[in-house]
Formats: structure tokens, C-alpha cells, sequence
């Protein structure tokens, strides 16, 4: 693997910072019932979402989950935007109306995070034949877990976005649960990239959640995308560390071990670009981060809820 | 002369495209069969030659990821038209038309989200179509807000709210029946748009109001003329635009007529005739009401059974003459028109 400068690993930290920090915040106050919405937090996935982000340009856009808030932050998302949805603001990405699982923010590329398994990948298709229509180089990624495998969405996708040779790439998070049912008691066999690669396109997996090999390989294959060589299927192996949804543990359900999980935590990706960077620059960030988070929260403690009027507006776009 | 000039159903959706095709770029078409020989019964034909497979192409069957993949398209800045040869088809989409296309742009709070796509969807009837090729499910999905729903009669309207759902921001689902494809009628040459929330008084008439939903407003049309030989004066409205719905007009003939029939082309539990006669009950209207639709049960197969199964322009005038004269004994209308269209033969 090629060295990385340290300004390189900063921003990495940042972003890994900042996503593990929000995320520690919401589940914090979550039992307070100031957050309007369910939450499903990224803890233990977020460098899957870092790397890959970090790969991408401005004009590039994502589509995700509703375990969105990690594509979303590391994609530039609004953070107060973002705190005041959760609260159910007027000020927030979405007005209030979508809530945790229905970030938003076009600017910035993140396109939209949907409640149900897999209705964003077909979209985000679209979103690339869009793109090439109009002759753009920009890509799609496509982020799902491995519970969207077994929608039939997923597979009439990647047919049509290998049959046009379409600049998205998909990126399965494979946290090995829908919810609390493992992927090995819905597939037969653990044959992911198999699957997606039998449709036209590569395939790879990343086991280790290494976000510096995540990173590399979502630059490499975004090149060959946006060089117009058509769709690649991106597997990481990853561990939600927190229960589906709520700001918890959830060992005492039994479904999965302490265990399990541990040894995701002993490779935490943000413990190690920690110890990647002088003591002096990881407080400067984390300061910075703490204060942006701070000033986030207290945007949408401080914002009003929407009024009454509110309610019918956005259903249709006035021509 | 333009005034002159008469269409076919299917000629006048076929122009529609072709002229907001030229006019703009942004505008794809596909759909299972767009571009086969036979063309989406001949709607599409021509399109791919003058625009190109980029611009029009056939699909692979995944009714709920082409959906997906229009919106996507929308939201790239594109206008998809994504067309079901079959509404019974369109089943298999309704994840994405209900739980993203319809809910975009408010449960992304408005802003730059908006989904302009239009959703064409054919309803067979009659020669066997039986169970999985006859449904008409519009009332499912007038139960959705988000979702603009026409179903026009004539080809004017066809031609006008196909460039009107082409041009508007919007889902659009655009109903077509396919009976109403042998009609012929009036439609300029030149591009214009029919507004959406505004019905057409498609005759005038005095003693009872006969709203016909798609292929039914022609046989309400059919029912007037057998009422005429009993002396009775009906008033027929197609609503043309189902969601959003125009109850002024109806509101108004029936406070005129006093009378009203709603013929759903569809089953009536929670359909189009319930929710107009609720809301003209909810204007407290002074008038008789009477609901038709299609029996309730599936649609069978064999014809002496379809019969039952579906109003007609006869059963509609029976119907018609019983609210007027409760006491007579029950009449039928014993002339056999001319049907002014062919009836569907197959096989398809």
C-alpha cells in the first residue's frame, strides 16, 4: 500500500471523527426525546463510507439508507441541516418531513436515503443514465446493505446498469444483518460478489475494513467509471456496533455475540488514523469537530418546529 | 383545415410524443415494447427512428427498477415517459411509484427535489382479457398524494394531457383504455396542453348526470342516446383528470339535474364514484345518487360472464330511467345503435 501525506490522513480523521462523534451525540440525548425521528446509527461503519467519499469530486452524488448519516457527513452534508432534522425543525435538510432516514443534500451530492431495502439503488441507475445522456463524467455510487441483496430490485439494477454500461458504482455494506437475521440464513451461500460480477460488471470485496484500502479502491474503480467503462460492484465487509435502530447495545438479544463485534472495535479504523497523526493535530480537529457539533445542536435545539401551514406544502411542484 | 382534421386515441398520443420529443431534448421514452413492431399499439412508431435508442428503448421486465431508474432519471434533469403496455403490469412497480416517486419531493422537504415523470398505463378490456390483463386500478392510486392520475376519453384530451403530463413537474399516471383507442375525433396539429383538475362536459342535458370514468364515459355517451327514446335528458362528464379531481363541474350539473350516476371503470369499493359522491354530499347537494362498476369480483375470462361483469351503455340507461320513474316497471332501451366505434377483437 502507498504512503499517505498527513494532510491526507487528517482530513480522513476529520471526517471519522466528526461521523462517530455525531452519532455518540445522538445516542446521548436520544433518551431525551428532543430527536423526532428513529435513528440508525453508523457507529462501527463509517469508514466505509469515508474512503469511498473521499474518492469522489464535487459533481459526483450518492444515494443511500436509512443508516444514511455517515454517507451523509462524509459526503459534505449540512451538519446543522442535518441536527435539525433529527429534531423535527423547520431549518432541517428536509423541513421536518423526512426525517433520520431521509437525508438530503442536493449540493453537496447526497441525493437522498430512503426507508426501504434497496429502492435507492434502481434510482441511483437512473441518476447515471441521467448523466450520461447529458454527456457528464461525473458517477453515481450507490451505497446498500446486504440486506438489499435479496430485494429484486438489487439484481434488475446492476442487469440494466451493466446492459448500458452505466457510471454508478454500487456499495454493498455487508454488516453480515438485516436487521437480526445473518446473511447466511437468506443466502445460500456467502457468494455476494459472485452474484453482481455474473451480471457484466467487477467485483470486489473488502474484508478487512481497512479504510485505506477502501479508499484506493473506490479511487481505482471511479477512474474506470468515470473513464466510461461501465458499472463495478464494491463489497465491504463492515460491523454496526450499535443495535438496528436506537441509540444501543443490543447483546442481551442474543442474536449476535460481544464477541462479534469486539474484534471490529480492536481494528476501529478512526483508533488507527488516530495513532497515525501527531497528538498536537488530533486536538486541533477534534476541538474544531467538537465546536461544529456544539454549534449544530444548538442550531436545532434553537430553531422553531414548523408551522401548521407547513403541512400541504411540498406535495407537488408548481410548474 | 386544422378544425377539420380527426385523429385516432392512439394517433393523437403518438403525435404528442413526437412533438414534445422535438421540442425537447430532455424528453425518453421506454417501456416494454416501445420499440418492437408493433409499437405500443402503434403509439410509439417512428419514435426510435427519428430519435434514437438512446432517447426511446425497450426494457428489460423489471416494471419496479425502470421505475426506479425514471425517477432517477427526473431527478437528473431528464422527462421520462415509462409506459405499461398493461395496467396489471404496473402492479409490479408500485414500490417505487408509492413509496418514492409520489413522496420525494416532501419527504425531502421540497427545494430543488422534483420528479417529472409520466407514467403511461393501458387497461384492456373485452375478447378474453380476463383476470391479469383487464384491471383498471386507478382508484388504488388516487388513495396516494403525490401522484397526479388522468384518464382522458377523446382524443383531443389524449393528445393535450399527454403534453400537459409531459411538461408538468410531476408524477403523472396517464390512463388509457384500450376500447377508447377506436375513437376518432377532433385534435389540432399544433401543440397545446389540457390543463389537469378540470373535467369535460361531453354532453348537455337536463334530468340526470351521467359521470363516465375513461372507456365508461363513451358508453354514458351511448346511454344518452338510449335515453332519448324514453324521452330522458342526460348530461354526461368525463372528469379526465382523477387526481386532481374537478367537483365544481360535476357539483354543478348535478345541482342542475338533481340526478346523478358515477360509472367507475373500476371496482367501486373506495373508488372514484365514492369519493365523488362524497364530496358532493359533503356540498350538501339535494340529489339521488347511484354508484356502477364492475362486479365485484375478478374479472372473468369467458364472455356470457364479462357481460355481467361490466356496465354498459344499456344497464347504464336502465339504471338511469328506474331513479327517474321508481314506480314504473324496470325498462330497457330495445333499439340497438350503431356502435360508432369497432369493438376490440383478437387476438392481441
Amino acid at each position: 500500500m502507498k504512503t499517505f501525506d498527513t494532510a491526507f490522513i487528517e482530513r480522513l480523521y476529520r471526517s471519522m471523527y466528526l461521523i462517530r462523534r455525531v452519532e455518540e451525540e445522538i445516542a446521548r440525548i436520544y433518551p431525551t426525546d428532543k430527536i423526532k425521528s428513529p435513528v440508525h446509527l453508523s457507529i462501527g461503519q463509517e469508514a466505509v463510507s469515508v474512503g469511498i467519499c473521499e474518492a469522489l469530486r464535487d459533481g459526483d452524488v450518492v444515494f443511500g439508507t436509512y443508516r444514511g448519516h455517515a454517507m451523509y457527513l462524509a459526503k459534505g452534508g449540512d451538519l446543522k441541516k442535518m441536527i435539525a432534522e433529527l429534531y423535527g425543525k423547520i431549518t432541517g435538510c428536509a423541513r421536518g418531513k423526512g426525517g433520520s432516514m431521509h437525508l438530503i443534500d442536493t449540493e453537496k451530492g447526497v441525493m437522498g436515503t430512503s426507508a426501504i431495502v434497496g429502492t435507492t439503488i434502481p434510482i441511483s441507475v437512473g441518476y447515471a443514465y441521467g448523466l450520461k445522456y447529458n454527456g457528464s463524467d461525473s458517477v453515481v455510487v450507490s451505497f446498500f446493505g446486504d440486506g438489499a441483496i435479496d430485494e429484486g430490485a438489487f439484481h434488475e439494477s446492476l442487469n440494466f446498469a451493466a446492459l448500458k454500461k452505466l457510471p454508478v458504482l454500487f456499495v454493498c455494506e455487508n454488516n453480515f444483518y438485516a436487521i437480526h437475521s445473518h446473511h447466511l440464513s437468506r443466502h445460500h451461500s456467502d457468494n455476494i460478489c459472485e452474484r453482481a460480477a455474473s451480471y457484466g460488471m467487477p467485483a470486489e470485496k473488502i474484508e478487512d475494513g481497512d479504510i485505506f484500502r477502501i479508499y484506493e479502491s473506490a479511487g481505482k474503480h471511479i477512474e474506470a467509471i468515470r473513464q466510461g467503462k461501465g458499472p463495478v460492484f464494491l463489497e465491504c465487509i463492515t460491523c454496526r456496533w450499535k443495535e438496528h435502530v436506537g441509540p444501543n447495545d443490543d447483546f442481551h438479544l442474543g442474536y449476535r455475540s460481544e464477541k462479534e463485534v469486539a474484534c471490529w472495535k480492536e481494528k476501529d479504523q478512526l483508533t488507527r488514523l488516530r495513532n497515525l497523526l501527531s497528538s498536537n493535530n488530533v486536538s486541533v480537529i477534534e476541538n474544531e469537530v467538537e465546536q461544529e457539533i456544539k454549534d449544530a445542536f444548538e442550531f436545532a435545539e434553537k430553531s422553531p418546529f414548523p408551522e401548521g401551514v407547513v403541512l400541504y406544502e411540498d406535495v407537488f411542484k408548481e410548474s | 383545415m386544422n378544425t377539420q382534421r380527426l385523429l385516432s386515441y392512439p394517433e393523437a398520443i403518438r403525435e404528442a410524443l413526437n412533438q414534445e420529443m422535438e421540442r425537447d431534448p430532455s424528453v425518453i421514452v421506454f417501456g416494454l415494447g416501445v420499440d418492437d413492431p408493433k409499437a405500443i399499439l402503434g403509439t410509439t412508431k417512428g419514435l426510435v427512428e427519428r430519435f434514437g435508442p438512446h432517447r426511446v428503448f425497450d426494457t428489460p421486465l423489471s416494471e419496479d427498477s425502470m421505475t426506479g431508474v425514471a425517477i432517477g432519471a427526473a431527478l437528473a434533469g431528464l422527462r421520462p415517459v415509462h409506459v405499461h403496455i398493461r395496467m396489471d403490469f404496473m402492479l409490479l412497480a408500485m414500490n417505487q411509484i408509492i413509496n418514492m416517486a409520489a413522496k420525494m419531493r416532501y419527504m425531502f422537504g421540497g427545494g430543488d427535489i422534483y420528479v417529472p415523470l409520466v407514467i403511461r398505463t393501458l387497461i384492456g378490456k373485452s375478447w378474453g382479457q380476463g383476470p391479469q390483463h383487464s384491471q383498471s386500478l386507478y382508484p388504488l392510486l388516487m388513495n396516494i398524494p403525490g401522484l397526479k392520475i388522468v384518464a382522458p376519453s377523446t382524443p383531443y384530451d389524449a393528445k393535450g394531457c399527454m403534453i400537459q403530463s409531459i411538461r408538468d413537474d410531476n408524477p403523472v399516471v396517464f390512463i388509457e383504455h384500450r376500447l377508447l383507442y377506436y375513437q376518432k375525433g377532433h385534435v389540432p396539429e399544433e401543440t397545446y396542453t389540457r390543463a389537469f383538475g378540470k373535467a369535460r362536459l361531453l354532453a348537455e342535458g337536463s334530468d340526470i348526470t351521467l359521470v363516465g370514468i375513461s372507456q365508461m364515459a363513451v358508453e354514458c355517451l351511448r346511454a344518452k342516446r338510449y335515453l332519448e327514446e324514453a324521452g330522458i335528458s342526460a348530461e354526461v362528464i368525463d372528469p379526465v383528470s382523477l387526481s386532481p379531481l374537478d367537483i365544481d363541474t360535476i357539483a354543478s350539473s348535478v345541482s342542475k339535474t338533481g340526478r346523478l350516476i358515477v360509472v367507475d371503470n373500476a371496482w367501486m369499493v373506495c373508488g372514484a364514484g365514492a369519493e365523488i359522491i362524497t364530496q358532493l354530499i359533503e356540498r350538501n347537494i339535494n340529489m339521488q345518487v347511484h354508484r356502477m362498476g364492475f362486479a365485484f369480483v375478478t374479472c372473468p375470462t369467458t364472455p356470457t360472464l364479462e357481460e355481467h361483469f361490466y356496465p354498459n351503455a344499456k344497464k347504464i340507461a336502465s339504471r338511469a330511467y328506474e331513479m327517474l320513474y321508481p314506480d314504473r316497471k324496470p325498462w330497457t332501451p330495445k333499439t340497438e345503435l350503431q356502435l360508432e366505434e369497432i369493438e376490440f377483437k383478437g387476438p392481441f
